[in-house]
């Protein structure tokens, strides 16, 4: 499947090469780089890429590129996934993964890339098992590792890994039991000028943090689960049970999870919990005027917060001049980004941002393109689908955990035209 | 505390620095100068000098420092042969150890290693390993055996590690199995014959393995199970039923690997039944929550959903809006995402896509604004209720005076016109309004078209081509060519006042042009307009065909391939796997008959229902096809000698299979074709000039006629191999040169066809043939003079064709007087301009005479 794996930066270096089969040279990756080179942006660099003896499939986060390599009729998907799965391991053990999280590390991470895959196929990748075999690295082990000589390397083999449930190594213990549950629902929307919703959508997720001893056996039920039609499972959770009975019948991990996530299509309709009233003109040379309100909307009492707008001007535009009722603004010369900070948005008078646009003349004739207005919010304690936690049970265990459900809903990509 | 340390250097290099430290007693440093030397290595630099010192550290009870050298050893073991011996004891001893993780390690490591040498001693402790008792060390030698078979296949075959492989799918642990399936798989791209013999007893093995084993794991299962072609409805149903519930999985490959054995299998089923129904409502959601994931997941599932869009475009009907595209979506999502909704428009929803496409027609990137303008007018071509609203959109967006927008804008129209003539040329006007923006040949020639095209409309039509007749030389060849047809179009509307611009279009195109494509046009031009305005006319204004709804579907044979590759490298790219996956075996994979009868895809008729070949023939693609002849072509001679029948042979084994599917699609299919192999074959003595066995007789019987001394054989003997290369293929064949049998008068000779009748050609009548007269082609011409004048000065001239004919001496006939007729036979040779024809057997000649010109077809002689 893989053959060999180069992790680039964006002002193209090879941070690092792996190889499962025989060496692949680098200057494959110059095919990449052209690529990047006619890509506008970092983001646009095509996912699969042909060269006349091989494929390349990349992934982008963070300035980093990783790049796999496959001569054969690959899954591609599988590919994408699995580099996604190492993004997500660099950063659960080294915080975030970045160009310098890497470098600072390359140990690690060169043994971690070898237990993941062997001769090209995904071998461990639960953390949970990936955590076993090699300790993450923090400050205090490595001091007692200087002191005692031991290694982050595990001498002994992880107990999950043939298990009938891989996610989850034995013998834990804590001295206090809990179990986190977090409800987020991210909205999804595209509003048109006038302001109706052209489209929009929530994506689910409940993620779990599970501190729990022993083999604990969960149940979890919901007040409404004929919402969700189109979910996608954590491999722990049993699918018969969910079928048959709609609950989430579950051994977790330990530690953090996505236990499930979901989807509620743009089918059903989708409360959208705030609404911006812009007025946008850019005009060449003349400068322009921007006002724009924003304020709550069926947000079903609850009070917006931590709303952020950001406008990406068109390259045009020279700098801003405004006023804000409300919060900061800032504008970006450089990538041209107008970022209005409004904070809590309470009831009563709506926040505003008002003030002029200078536009520069020499971009071409005519009238400049409208900018897309994008919306971040949260609201706490708000599922807006409607979907509630009923309730949580434990089987298997004696103890008495602490359960915890806290709703979330928040801004995905939320854009609005004008 | 970071790995960065351990790049520091010091006055005395940092080799000699890390040897030292490598050979240092202290087990602390040791460990800490292989970490060195480990970050040197990821980071490419050649540390290969400290092998041995390395090799050293390898005996240790420290599992850390085993990984980190064991890492070392993979890179380096094979630039160092002779030194990694050292480390086969330690490997075997290790192989032995109580702690099943170095067992595994051992063996897992030994395998990497590249050495023959190595490899050798690698047979023992693998087959321990495959009956080890801790299945995590059983786990591991599944993977070593594919590595081993990609070192040495013969010895994996010899020592029957795929036997024991093969055991490994029936283990009790579920993750063994998985990772036997994948190394099965692996080993069955490379290998010739197919490895895993899938039957219900595997199936129901790997559908047991599939609910307990990993994410990787049941993508591997789910591969297989693609390949596997159940007995009944019944049995695809149980299969259906057992993974759906696989596209609830968080992980994309097992979701589209699922939607893969789906989509293949439902062509199974019985049509129209509840499960049908009700799987296909299943399929959507997952679809949909692909397109929520991380970008590059989106673009390899809007790919493969473009296949299934145009496999079954129920799925997503209703799903239009997650197609939408985001301001901020990468712009390979953007464009995905447009192909689709143009593929899911129709009339119920066109008004929000139109709306949409409006919007994107204004964003910044230059390209992807373009397609969306672009789509606008397939819209408009697609659903016709929806024209009209289409073009006033598009008006709208001439009206922004973008360059690039207007240029599009101007080429879709044109689109639009051909599809509903007469209908909207009152906006002619605003496009004229726009002439001089036009600066993309493209556009140029749109607008030029449209001109000719209604230029009886348009009052100053002479004015504005004369406009652009003035920069006749700059232009680029295509607005050349366009040019040229709307002139003479205009010319043909308007004779009054526009025959001094016509002559001069002429005149440039057919004089002072270097273009022959651009000479000869205008040369037709010119002598139709000569002989018979009323003629040239009839042609040059005739009605063209109305254009396709869809320009870009895939072929049907092709489409049901690529679904059957969903999820893969081949679904991306939208082509067969055997066309750019190198070492692939051409295993080419179809859809399932139906067992039902009745229920069969129609479109799977053609691909599979050939009585000729093997069930996996489908109809290549097309440029894979002209690409094989090609390369056929170029196949230098082999055997440098006289022994046509090793050279036909190789250029049959060399892979012919696109021609032979070939001959069962295009040639063999008519019964024509059979015919014409029983007038072939029965003679075989005679007609195949002494050829013994009849594989190899027609073998010879192609290359022959062309072996005459002078030829370079390679074209031909491509020829001999396709025809000698699949009897049923020859009927077909034999109409082509199969026909040409030697003129002693026993062999078969095609009756004379009339090629070119006299009504249409000014009272010269053409019949011919084609036959082969001692080892040449020879094209056998009656010419018949039923005009009331004489006729001489005949000359031909072959267009370029699929096999490279062309004349070998200049055409001579007599003058014919009226009523009079003329046989003339001209010899052929084979070395002219190849270029594909549809059909294959298309000929395209020119005859001149009497200054005529004439331009026949001589298609069904071939």
């Amino acid at each position: 499947m893989l053959n060999s794996l180069f992790i680039l930066n964006t002002s193209g270096d090879v941070i690092l090469e792996k190889h499962w089969k025989s060496v692949i040279h680098r200057s494959i990756c110059d095919y990449f780089f052209d690529a990047q080179k006619r890509a506008s942006s970092p983001e646009d660099v095509p996912p699969v890429i042909s060269t006349p003896h091989h494929y390349l499939v990349s992934v982008y986060h963070n300035q980093v590129y990783f790049v796999a390599v496959t001569t054969l009729e690959a899954p591609p998907l599988m590919v994408i996934e699995f580099l996604h799965r190492v993004v997500d391991t660099f950063k659960e053990y080294f915080d975030e993964c970045s160009d310098s999280s890497i470098k600072d590390n390359y140990v690690i991470v060169f043994e971690l890339l070898d237990e993941m895959l062997d001769n090209g196929f995904p071998l461990a990748t639960e953390s949970n098992i990936l955590q076993e075999l090699i300790k993450p690295p923090n400050f205090f082990r490595n001091i007692s590792n200087q002191v005692t000589g031991k290694t982050n390397v595990s001498e002994t083999l992880p107990t999950g890994q043939l298990s009938n449930i891989p996610w989850r190594r034995a013998g834990v213990k804590y001295t206090n039991n809990e179990s986190y549950f977090d409800v987020v629902e991210e909205i999804d929307a595209i509003i048109d000028k006038q302001g109706s919703t052209v489209f929009s959508e929530i994506q689910g997720y409940i993620d779990c943090c599970c501190k729990l001893s022993g083999m604990p056996d969960l149940t979890m039920t919901f007040m409404n689960p004929r919402l969700l039609d189109d979910v996608s499972f954590h491999p722990c959770v049993r699918f018969k049970r969910w079928e048959n009975e709609r609950l989430l019948s579950f051994v977790p991990p330990d530690g953090n999870f996505r236990l499930l996530s979901y989807h509620i299509g743009s089918q059903s309709m989708v409360a959208i919990p705030m609404y911006v009233r812009h007025s946008i003109v850019l005009k060449d040379g003349t400068g322009g005027k921007i006002d724009l309100t924003v304020g709550p909307k069926q947000s079903m009492g609850k009070i917006l917060e931590d709303v952020i707008v950001e406008v990406p001007m068109p390259k045009s535009v020279q700098n801003c001049n405004l006023s804000a009722s409300q919060g900061k603004y800032s504008f970006d010369p450089t990538t041209k980004v107008l970022t209005w900070d409004v904070g809590k948005i309470e009831l009563g008078k709506p926040p505003t941002l008002r003030g002029s646009v200078s536009v520069n003349t020499t971009a071409g004739a005519g009238s400049v393109e409208q900018p897309t207005i994008n919306v971040r919010f949260k609201i706490n304690q708000l599922a807006v689908s409607g979907l509630k936690v009923n309730r949580l049970d434990m089987y298997g265990e004696k103890y008495k955990p602490f359960k915890g459900v806290k709703y979330l809903t928040k801004a995905g990509r939320f854009q609005i035209r004008t | 505390m970071t790995d960065s340390k351990y790049f520091t250097t010091t006055k005395k290099g940092e080799i000699f620095e890390l040897k030292t430290e490598l050979n240092s007693e202290k087990k602390e440093k040791k460990r800490e100068a292989v970490k060195k030397v480990i970050a040197s290595m990821t980071v490419g630099k050649d540390v290969s000098a400290l092998f041995p010192d390395v090799v050293n550290c390898m005996q240790t009870d420290n599992l850390e420092l085993k990984k980190l050298v064991y890492l070392y050893l993979m890179n380096y073991a094979k630039s160092q042969p002779d030194l990694a011996i050292m480390a086969v004891n330690t490997f075997v001893k290790d192989c032995e150890d109580p702690n099943p993780l170095i067992r595994a390690l051992a063996v897992r490591t030994m395998g990497c290693i590249r050495v023959d040498k190595i490899t050798e001693y690698l047979c023992e402790p693998l087959r321990k390993c495959l009956k080890d008792e801790d299945p995590y060390v059983r786990n591991t030698p599944a993977v070593c055996v594919a590595k081993l078979y990609d070192i040495n296949a013969a010895l994996v075959e010899d020592q029957g590690f795929l036997e024991q492989l093969k055991d490994l799918l029936s283990d009790s642990n579920p993750m063994v199995v998985a990772n036997a399936v994948a190394a099965l798989t692996e080993i069955n791209e490379t290998s010739s014959r197919p490895l895993i013999e899938m039957n219900t007893q595997t199936v129901n093995k790997l559908l047991t393995a599939l609910n307990e084993c990993t994410e990787w794991g049941q993508v591997f299962i789910l591969d297989s199970l693609a390949n596997y072609e159940p007995k009944d409805e019944r049995e695809a149903q149980n299969i259906c039923e057992r993974i759906t519930p696989r596209l609830a999985h968080a992980n994309a490959a097992v979701v589209l690997s699922t939607v893969k054995v789906l989509m293949k299998l439902i062509d199974i089923l019985p049509r129209d039944s509840d499960f049908i129904a009700q799987l296909i409502k299943k399929l959507a959601p997952p679809m949909v929550t692909l397109l929520s994931a991380e970008p590059e997941i989106q673009y390899v599932a809007l790919r493969n959903i473009n296949l299934i869009v145009q496999k079954r475009p129920d799925i997503l009907k209703q799903e239009m809006k997650v197609f939408f595209v985001k301001y901020n979506d990468p712009i390979y999502v953007k464009m995905e995402k447009l192909d689709i909704m143009i593929r899911l428009a129709h009339q119920a929803n066109i008004a929000q896509v139109l709306s949409e496409l409006k919007e994107y027609a204004t964003e910044v990137d230059v390209d992807f604004v373009r397609k969306s303008v672009r789509a606008i007018g397939r819209c408009a071509i697609k659903v016709e209720q929806s024209a009209e609203r289409c073009v006033s959109t598009l008006l709208d967006l001439i009206q922004t005076k973008v360059n690039y927008v207007v240029q599009e804008a101007v080429v879709v129209i044109k689109d639009i016109f051909r599809k509903y003539p007469n209908k909207y040329e009152s906006i002619i006007s605003t496009l004229c309004e726009n002439l001089d923006t036009l600066d993309e040949p493209e556009a140029r020639a749109s607008m030029i078209w449209i001109i000719g095209e209604y230029a009886e409309r348009i009052d100053n039509a002479d004015e504005l081509l004369e406009s652009f007749v003035e920069g006749f030389h700059d232009e680029n060849t295509q607005v050349q060519l366009q040019l040229l047809t709307s002139v003479v179009k205009l010319f043909l509307k308007r004779p009054a006042d526009t025959q001094e611009l016509v002559q001069r279009v002429l005149s440039l195109a057919t004089q002072d042009s270097d273009n022959p494509d651009l000479r000869d046009r205008g040369y037709i031009y010119w002598r139709l307009l000569s002989a018979d305005p009323a003629a040239a006319k009839d042609v040059v204004l005739a009605e063209k065909p109305l254009i396709s709804e869809e320009t870009d579907l895939l072929e049907p044979s092709l489409l049901d391939e690529l679904v059957c590759h969903i999820g893969s490298l081949a679904s991306v790219y939208h082509k067969p796997p055997s066309t750019f996956v190198e070492a692939a075996v051409p295993l080419r994979k179809t859809l399932p008959k139906s067992t039902v009868g009745g229920s069969e895809e129609p479109s799977l008729i053609g691909g599979t229902s050939m009585p000729s070949t093997q069930q996996t023939t489908v109809i290549p693609s097309q440029d894979s096809l002209i690409a094989d002849l090609l390369s056929l072509d170029l196949t230098p001679h082999p055997s440098g000698g006289n022994s046509h029948q090793p050279y036909a042979q190789s250029a049959f084994s060399s892979g012919l299979d696109d021609l032979l599917g070939l001959g069962s699609d295009g040639l063999l299919g008519d019964s024509h074709g059979a015919s014409g192999l029983g007038g072939t074959a029965s003679p075989p003595s005679v007609g195949f000039g002494g050829g013994v066995q009849p594989m190899v007789g027609m073998a010879g019987a192609g290359a022959l006629p062309f072996g005459a001394p002078t030829l370079p054989m390679g074209g031909m003997g491509g020829m001999g191999g396709m025809g000698g290369g699949d009897i049923g293929g020859i009927g077909g064949l034999g109409d082509i040169f199969g026909g040409i049998t030697p003129a002693a008068g026993s062999g078969y000779a095609a009756p004379k066809q009339i090629w070119l009748e006299a009504a249409r050609s000014k009272g010269t009548e053409l019949q011919g043939t084609f036959l082969r007269r001692s080892g040449q082609i020879v094209m056998d011409m009656t010419f018949t003079n039923r005009a009331m004048q004489a006729l001489s000065g005949f000359a031909i001239q072959f267009n370029s064709n699929s096999f490279g004919l062309a004349p070998a001496q200049p055409l001579q006939v007599r003058p014919l007087p009226p009523n009079q007729s003329a046989d003339a036979a001209l010899p052929c040779k084979t070395d002219g301009p190849v270029q594909k024809m549809e059909p294959l057997t298309n000929l395209q000649v020119r005859i001149h005479f009497y200054s005529h010109f004439r331009f026949m077809e001589c298609r069904n002689s071939l």
